[in-house]
């Protein structure tokens, strides 16, 4: 918050601090996509920036409602979601082997997307009515393993692996955080670990491949682990401070498959190196650990589970992104947001930092009227 | 569920949980942030040297830039082998937009045959990034030109000018020289240059071509390159240049070996000509013979099956590798022989048509009377080699043979050699050893000594060894065949009694000269005479043919032989040749001899009178050849056709 005379309140009551970031972020994005497309503003850079700014309104605007709407809204919204990956089931075409698109005239709807905050929000809406006393009963896991297992479901057989894990990812964390009992969570996790060889076999085989490769990426160089490879060619080829910008031979000869996409850190610390890789890193902790801020001051309990839930959602897309480039995760496909090109990531996130935006905002009005 | 029944779980208490595991998520998040700044740390500065080098050999390939074979000439520089320089098509496999499309277009404007289109499809299917796949080569320019044309339409399709080999000569030099093609899995296993893999190079195949290989290869250079991942060329950087291969001078008179293999004409057979003083090999000709041409640009399976099916072996060099009872040919040897076990040349036998042998009457070709031994090598009297090399016993007379060349195997770069046998009682002994059903008995028997000593029997030889017994005995010289390099000082003499070898080439000039058996194969020269031998190969035991080898099938008929040198007073030339099946050195082998050394001493008259004989044929060689090629192609297509039908 910036005070001044000169700025009219409502502008300066925005959280430029965390604009700022975001933008920065962003802007790194669009230099990096500049350079991926071999310095020139299309066919990338110029529509992730219009993207961008498009959504960083979209923000803006979503700030300004008020955490009652939300609440309101948030079980039909949740509905609605659900009606949509069924629909996708039925109706949408298929893209790229994966049905994820629904075409709704001139729009390209991908209701996954959506999922990922509202998941978060729905949680803590459900777990704010559960009352105290009832946490620790089955009462209050079942509705929520429901709640999150049916889209995860949904969105698994599309197929699309990274996406279904986000939304689970960021479903646990709300639970997590809401108290469930522990033994919700490590139960589950032994059982993941004695099914793993029969959920393999159940696998698509590219997913089969993927981690198959990540097990053992030397098995297939010039096949899946072809991307690992290169990716870590070009991250580590980047030295301290980079090759200088538009001087990544990886990406530019295009070795680096998908430079501009998935594998957009890998283009960015070939050429800004560990110095501009660590900054890229630091900043997202830092939006992350705003999230965090906000779910920590929230006076209500939806906001703080939901704060906290929308934060695990950036925190898993740049995490997963990030662990998956550098060969520490296999490969999910999970774009790192503001940074590779596509709308949908930079969708998501913008979505979820102007609901944290706006519980931010509650917080601070609220704090003023109390 | 009464697990926490105890105590009731209170707003606090969730107050306090949701702190407490905040803090632990908290704690997760920063240790993820942790381990990607520290992972990002490793990658990118720890191991920075190990990926800058990976990424450095992605960015720069080498483009092998294949180098330009050598040539090989004759002793007068004439090329045999040359390179010519010709257009071909390559794919780039990772710029192939939209190959079904591309490869139906380029088949039609290449008129590529449909085992030529699989061939692309199999290797474009195991081909990956920037190395390019061979589409065509020797393209003619009117279809190159229509694939330049197109370009734009269809990428990663690749027009360039390259180089192939040619030789003038065509199937006259087929043998001696054999062919390049490209290299195979298994030679590029043995060798891993990846030279061997590039489009467009080849490597010697057969013949000198291959055995030259080394020095013909030359050393490939590099082109430094940055390619993108797809293999697009970015820029060049320092390239390294290629040289050449060494040119390679033969022994070989290019001109008197094209006149050689015309003069073979459509028989079957080989003719080695040497100079008798230096060992040089002038001529080294195998007939029928493959077209090199057409096999450096590879050989169609049509062309192929028809080659090896055919009954006068096209593709058998002759010359090295089919093996001869010498026949009369060898009687000049076994003169010196018996000259050198101390019998007087002038010592009449008696030939009534034969040598009475125990219980087994030898014959001879005809009723001698009283001869000598200039007589008897003159009119090949067997009567008189039966004799007298009874007289002697073989084993004294084995030695002259491997002395004269015979048995041996010489230091030439050929591909192979078949060197026959002389045989002697310790050969014998150990035959048997080996082979109880192919020797009868152990002990060298005199009729042994007797079939040896015209020639029949367990002895065998190849032509090249005919030609250097002719050689050693015409200049007396210990003369080796060679096949590299214009030589100019002569062999070391063998030490042989010089009356000794005068009395035999006087035989020899009878042969031709006097009322001899190759009477009618004098030189038409002024002053230049041919002495020689005739010699005639049983194929089949002569009881087993009512014809006696003289008429019938082609393939039971006698080879025709004949050894010989030039001029008679003062030995140059000397050779021999073999005709199978032509039923006689006198009638097939002999004329040819003939017509080959007078092309050495007036060349006009030879060609004028190889005209003639060449009408005859249908056509010159290369007319011949010609018309062979076009032979195949038509039935290619018609065996292509039928699978379809």
């Amino acid at each position: 918050m910036i005070t001044s005379a000169i700025i009219p309140r409502p502008l300066a009551r925005l959280p430029w601090r965390l604009i700022f970031m975001i933008t920065g972020i962003a802007l790194f994005g669009v230099i990096v996509l500049y350079s991926a497309a071999g310095g020139s503003p299309q066919p990338w850079a110029m529509k992730q920036g219009s993207i961008f700014l498009f959504f960083l309104g979209a923000a803006v605007a979503i700030s300004y409602v008020s955490e009652a709407t939300i609440k309101a809204l948030i079980f039909p919204a949740y509905a609605a979601i659900v009606i949509m990956l069924i629909g996708v089931e039925v109706l949408g075409f298929a893209a790229k082997g994966a049905q994820r698109w629904l075409d709704i005239g001139p729009i390209r709807l991908q209701p996954s997307e959506f999922m990922k905050p509202a998941i978060a929000l729905t949680l803590a809406r459900f777990y704010e009515l559960v009352p105290a006393s009832e946490i620790k009963k089955w009462r209050a896991i079942w509705p929520a393993l429901v709640i999150l297992g049916v889209p995860a479901a949904l969105i698994l057989v599309q197929p699309d692996l990274g996406t279904c894990l986000m939304v689970v990812f960021c479903g646990l964390t709300v639970m997590y955080l809401a108290g469930v009992p522990l033994w919700v969570f490590l139960a589950p996790a032994g059982a993941v670990a004695v099914a793993a060889p029969f959920v393999y076999q159940m696998l698509h085989g590219y997913q089969k491949k993927r981690v198959d490769t990540f097990l053992d990426p030397e098995s297939d160089p010039l096949g899946t682990g072809y991307h690992i490879a290169q990716s870590k060619i070009a991250i580590g080829s980047g030295g301290l401070s980079g090759k200088g910008f538009l001087n990544g031979s990886q990406s530019h000869l295009d070795y680096l498959p998908e430079g501009h996409t998935d594998f957009a850190f890998a283009s960015l610390v070939e050429e800004w190196g560990f110095i501009g890789g660590t900054i890229l890193i630091l900043a997202f902790g830092a939006v992350i650990l705003w999230g965090m801020r906000v779910s920590i001051n929230a006076r209500t309990r939806f906001a703080q589970l939901a704060a906290a839930g929308l934060t695990a959602c950036i925190f898993f897309y740049s995490g997963i992104n990030l662990l998956m480039v550098m060969g520490l995760a296999p490969v999910v496909g999970v774009p790192l947001p503001l940074i590779s090109y596509g709308g949908s990531a930079v969708m998501t996130v913008m979505f979820c930092l102007g609901l944290l935006m706006a519980l931010e905002r509650q917080q601070r009005t609220v704090s003023r009227l109390d | 569920m009464k697990m926490e029944s105890a105590r009731r779980f209170t707003t606090t208490h969730q107050s306090i949980t949701f702190s407490r595991r905040m803090m632990l998520l908290g704690l997760g998040q920063a240790g993820v942030g942790a381990v990607l700044i520290g992972r990002l740390g490793w990658l990118s500065v720890a191991e920075n040297e190990h990926y800058q080098l990976l990424s450095e050999s992605n960015r720069v390939q080498l483009i092998i830039v294949p180098p330009r074979r050598g040539w090989i000439v004759d002793r007068r520089n004439k090329p045999i082998a040359i390179n010519r320089s010709d257009f071909r098509v390559d794919i780039i496999p990772d710029q192939l937009e939209r190959p079904a499309q591309t490869l139906t277009m380029l088949r039609q404007l290449l008129d590529l045959p449909a085992d030529d289109f699989q061939r692309v499809l199999d290797e474009l299917k195991a081909a990956k990034g920037y190395r390019p796949v061979q589409v065509a080569e020797n393209v003619p320019y009117e279809n190159y030109a229509a694939v330049t044309v197109r370009l734009p339409e269809m990428s990663g399709v690749q027009p360039m000018r390259g180089f192939s080999r040619y030789y003038p000569a065509g199937p006259a030099v087929g043998h001696l020289i054999g062919y390049v093609g490209a290299a195979s899995a298994a030679e590029y296993e043995k060798e891993k240059n990846p030279l061997l893999i590039t489009p467009g190079f080849k490597i010697g195949k057969e013949g000198l071509e291959e055995t030259l290989e080394s020095r013909l290869r030359g050393v490939p250079g590099g082109q430094r390159v940055e390619l993108t991942a797809r293999g697009k060329l970015v820029r060049e950087l320092e390239p390294k240049p290629d040289r050449s291969g060494g040119t390679v001078q033969l022994a070989i008179d290019a001109d008197l070996q094209e006149f050689t293999a015309r003069r073979m004409g459509e028989e079957s057979g080989s003719c080695v000509i040497m100079d008798c003083m230096t060992g040089d090999i002038l001529a080294m000709v195998s007939m029928p013979a493959y077209d090199p041409n057409s096999f450096s640009d590879g050989i169609g399976r049509t062309e192929w099956k028809m080659l090896s099916e055919d009954e006068r072996q096209p593709l058998r060099n002759k010359v090295l590798n089919s093996l001869y009872p010498p026949g009369s040919t060898i009687k000049p040897m076994g003169a010196l022989a018996i000259l050198k076990a101390g019998i007087d040349p002038s010592q009449r036998i008696n030939c009534p048509g034969g040598y009475q042998l125990g219980n087994r009457f030898f014959r001879c070709l005809g009723r001698h009377g009283s001869v000598d031994m200039r007589r008897a090598i003159a009119k090949s009297c067997n009567t008189y080699f039966y004799a007298m090399g009874n007289r002697i016993g073989y084993d004294n007379i084995a030695p002259t043979a491997k002395l004269l060349g015979l048995g041996a195997k010489f230091d030439l770069p050929v591909v192979s050699q078949n060197y026959g046998t002389v045989p002697d009682s310790a050969w014998k002994a150990k035959k048997f050893e080996t082979n109880r059903r192919v020797v009868e008995r152990p002990d060298w028997t005199s009729s042994d000594t007797l079939n040896a000593s015209i020639g029949q029997g367990f002895l065998i030889v190849n032509p090249l060894q005919l030609a250097v017994m002719a050689a050693r005995i015409a200049s007396g010289r210990n003369v080796q065949p060679m096949l590299l390099g214009v030589h100019d000082s002569p062999a070391p003499l063998l030490g042989f009694d010089p009356k000794h070898l005068e009395t035999v080439r006087g035989g020899m000039w009878e042969v031709v000269n006097g009322d001899g058996t190759a009477g009618a194969s004098r030189l038409p020269l002024e002053g230049i005479q041919m002495s020689g031998k005739t010699g005639t190969a049983q194929v089949r035991r002569l009881s087993a043919s009512a014809t006696r080898g003289q008429g019938g099938d082609w393939k039971y008929r006698d080879h025709g032989l004949f050894v010989f040198f030039a001029p008679s007073d003062k030995p140059r030339y000397a050779g021999a040749v073999v005709i199978e099946h032509g039923m006689g050195g006198a009638r097939a082998a002999a004329p040819v001899a003939k017509d080959a050394l007078t092309f050495l001493f007036d060349r006009q008259k030879a060609l004028a009178s190889l005209a003639g004989l060449e009408q005859q044929w249908g056509g010159t060689l290369a007319e011949r050849t010609q018309r062979r090629a076009e032979a195949i192609k038509a039935a290619a297509l018609g065996a292509a056709a039928v699978p379809r039908a």
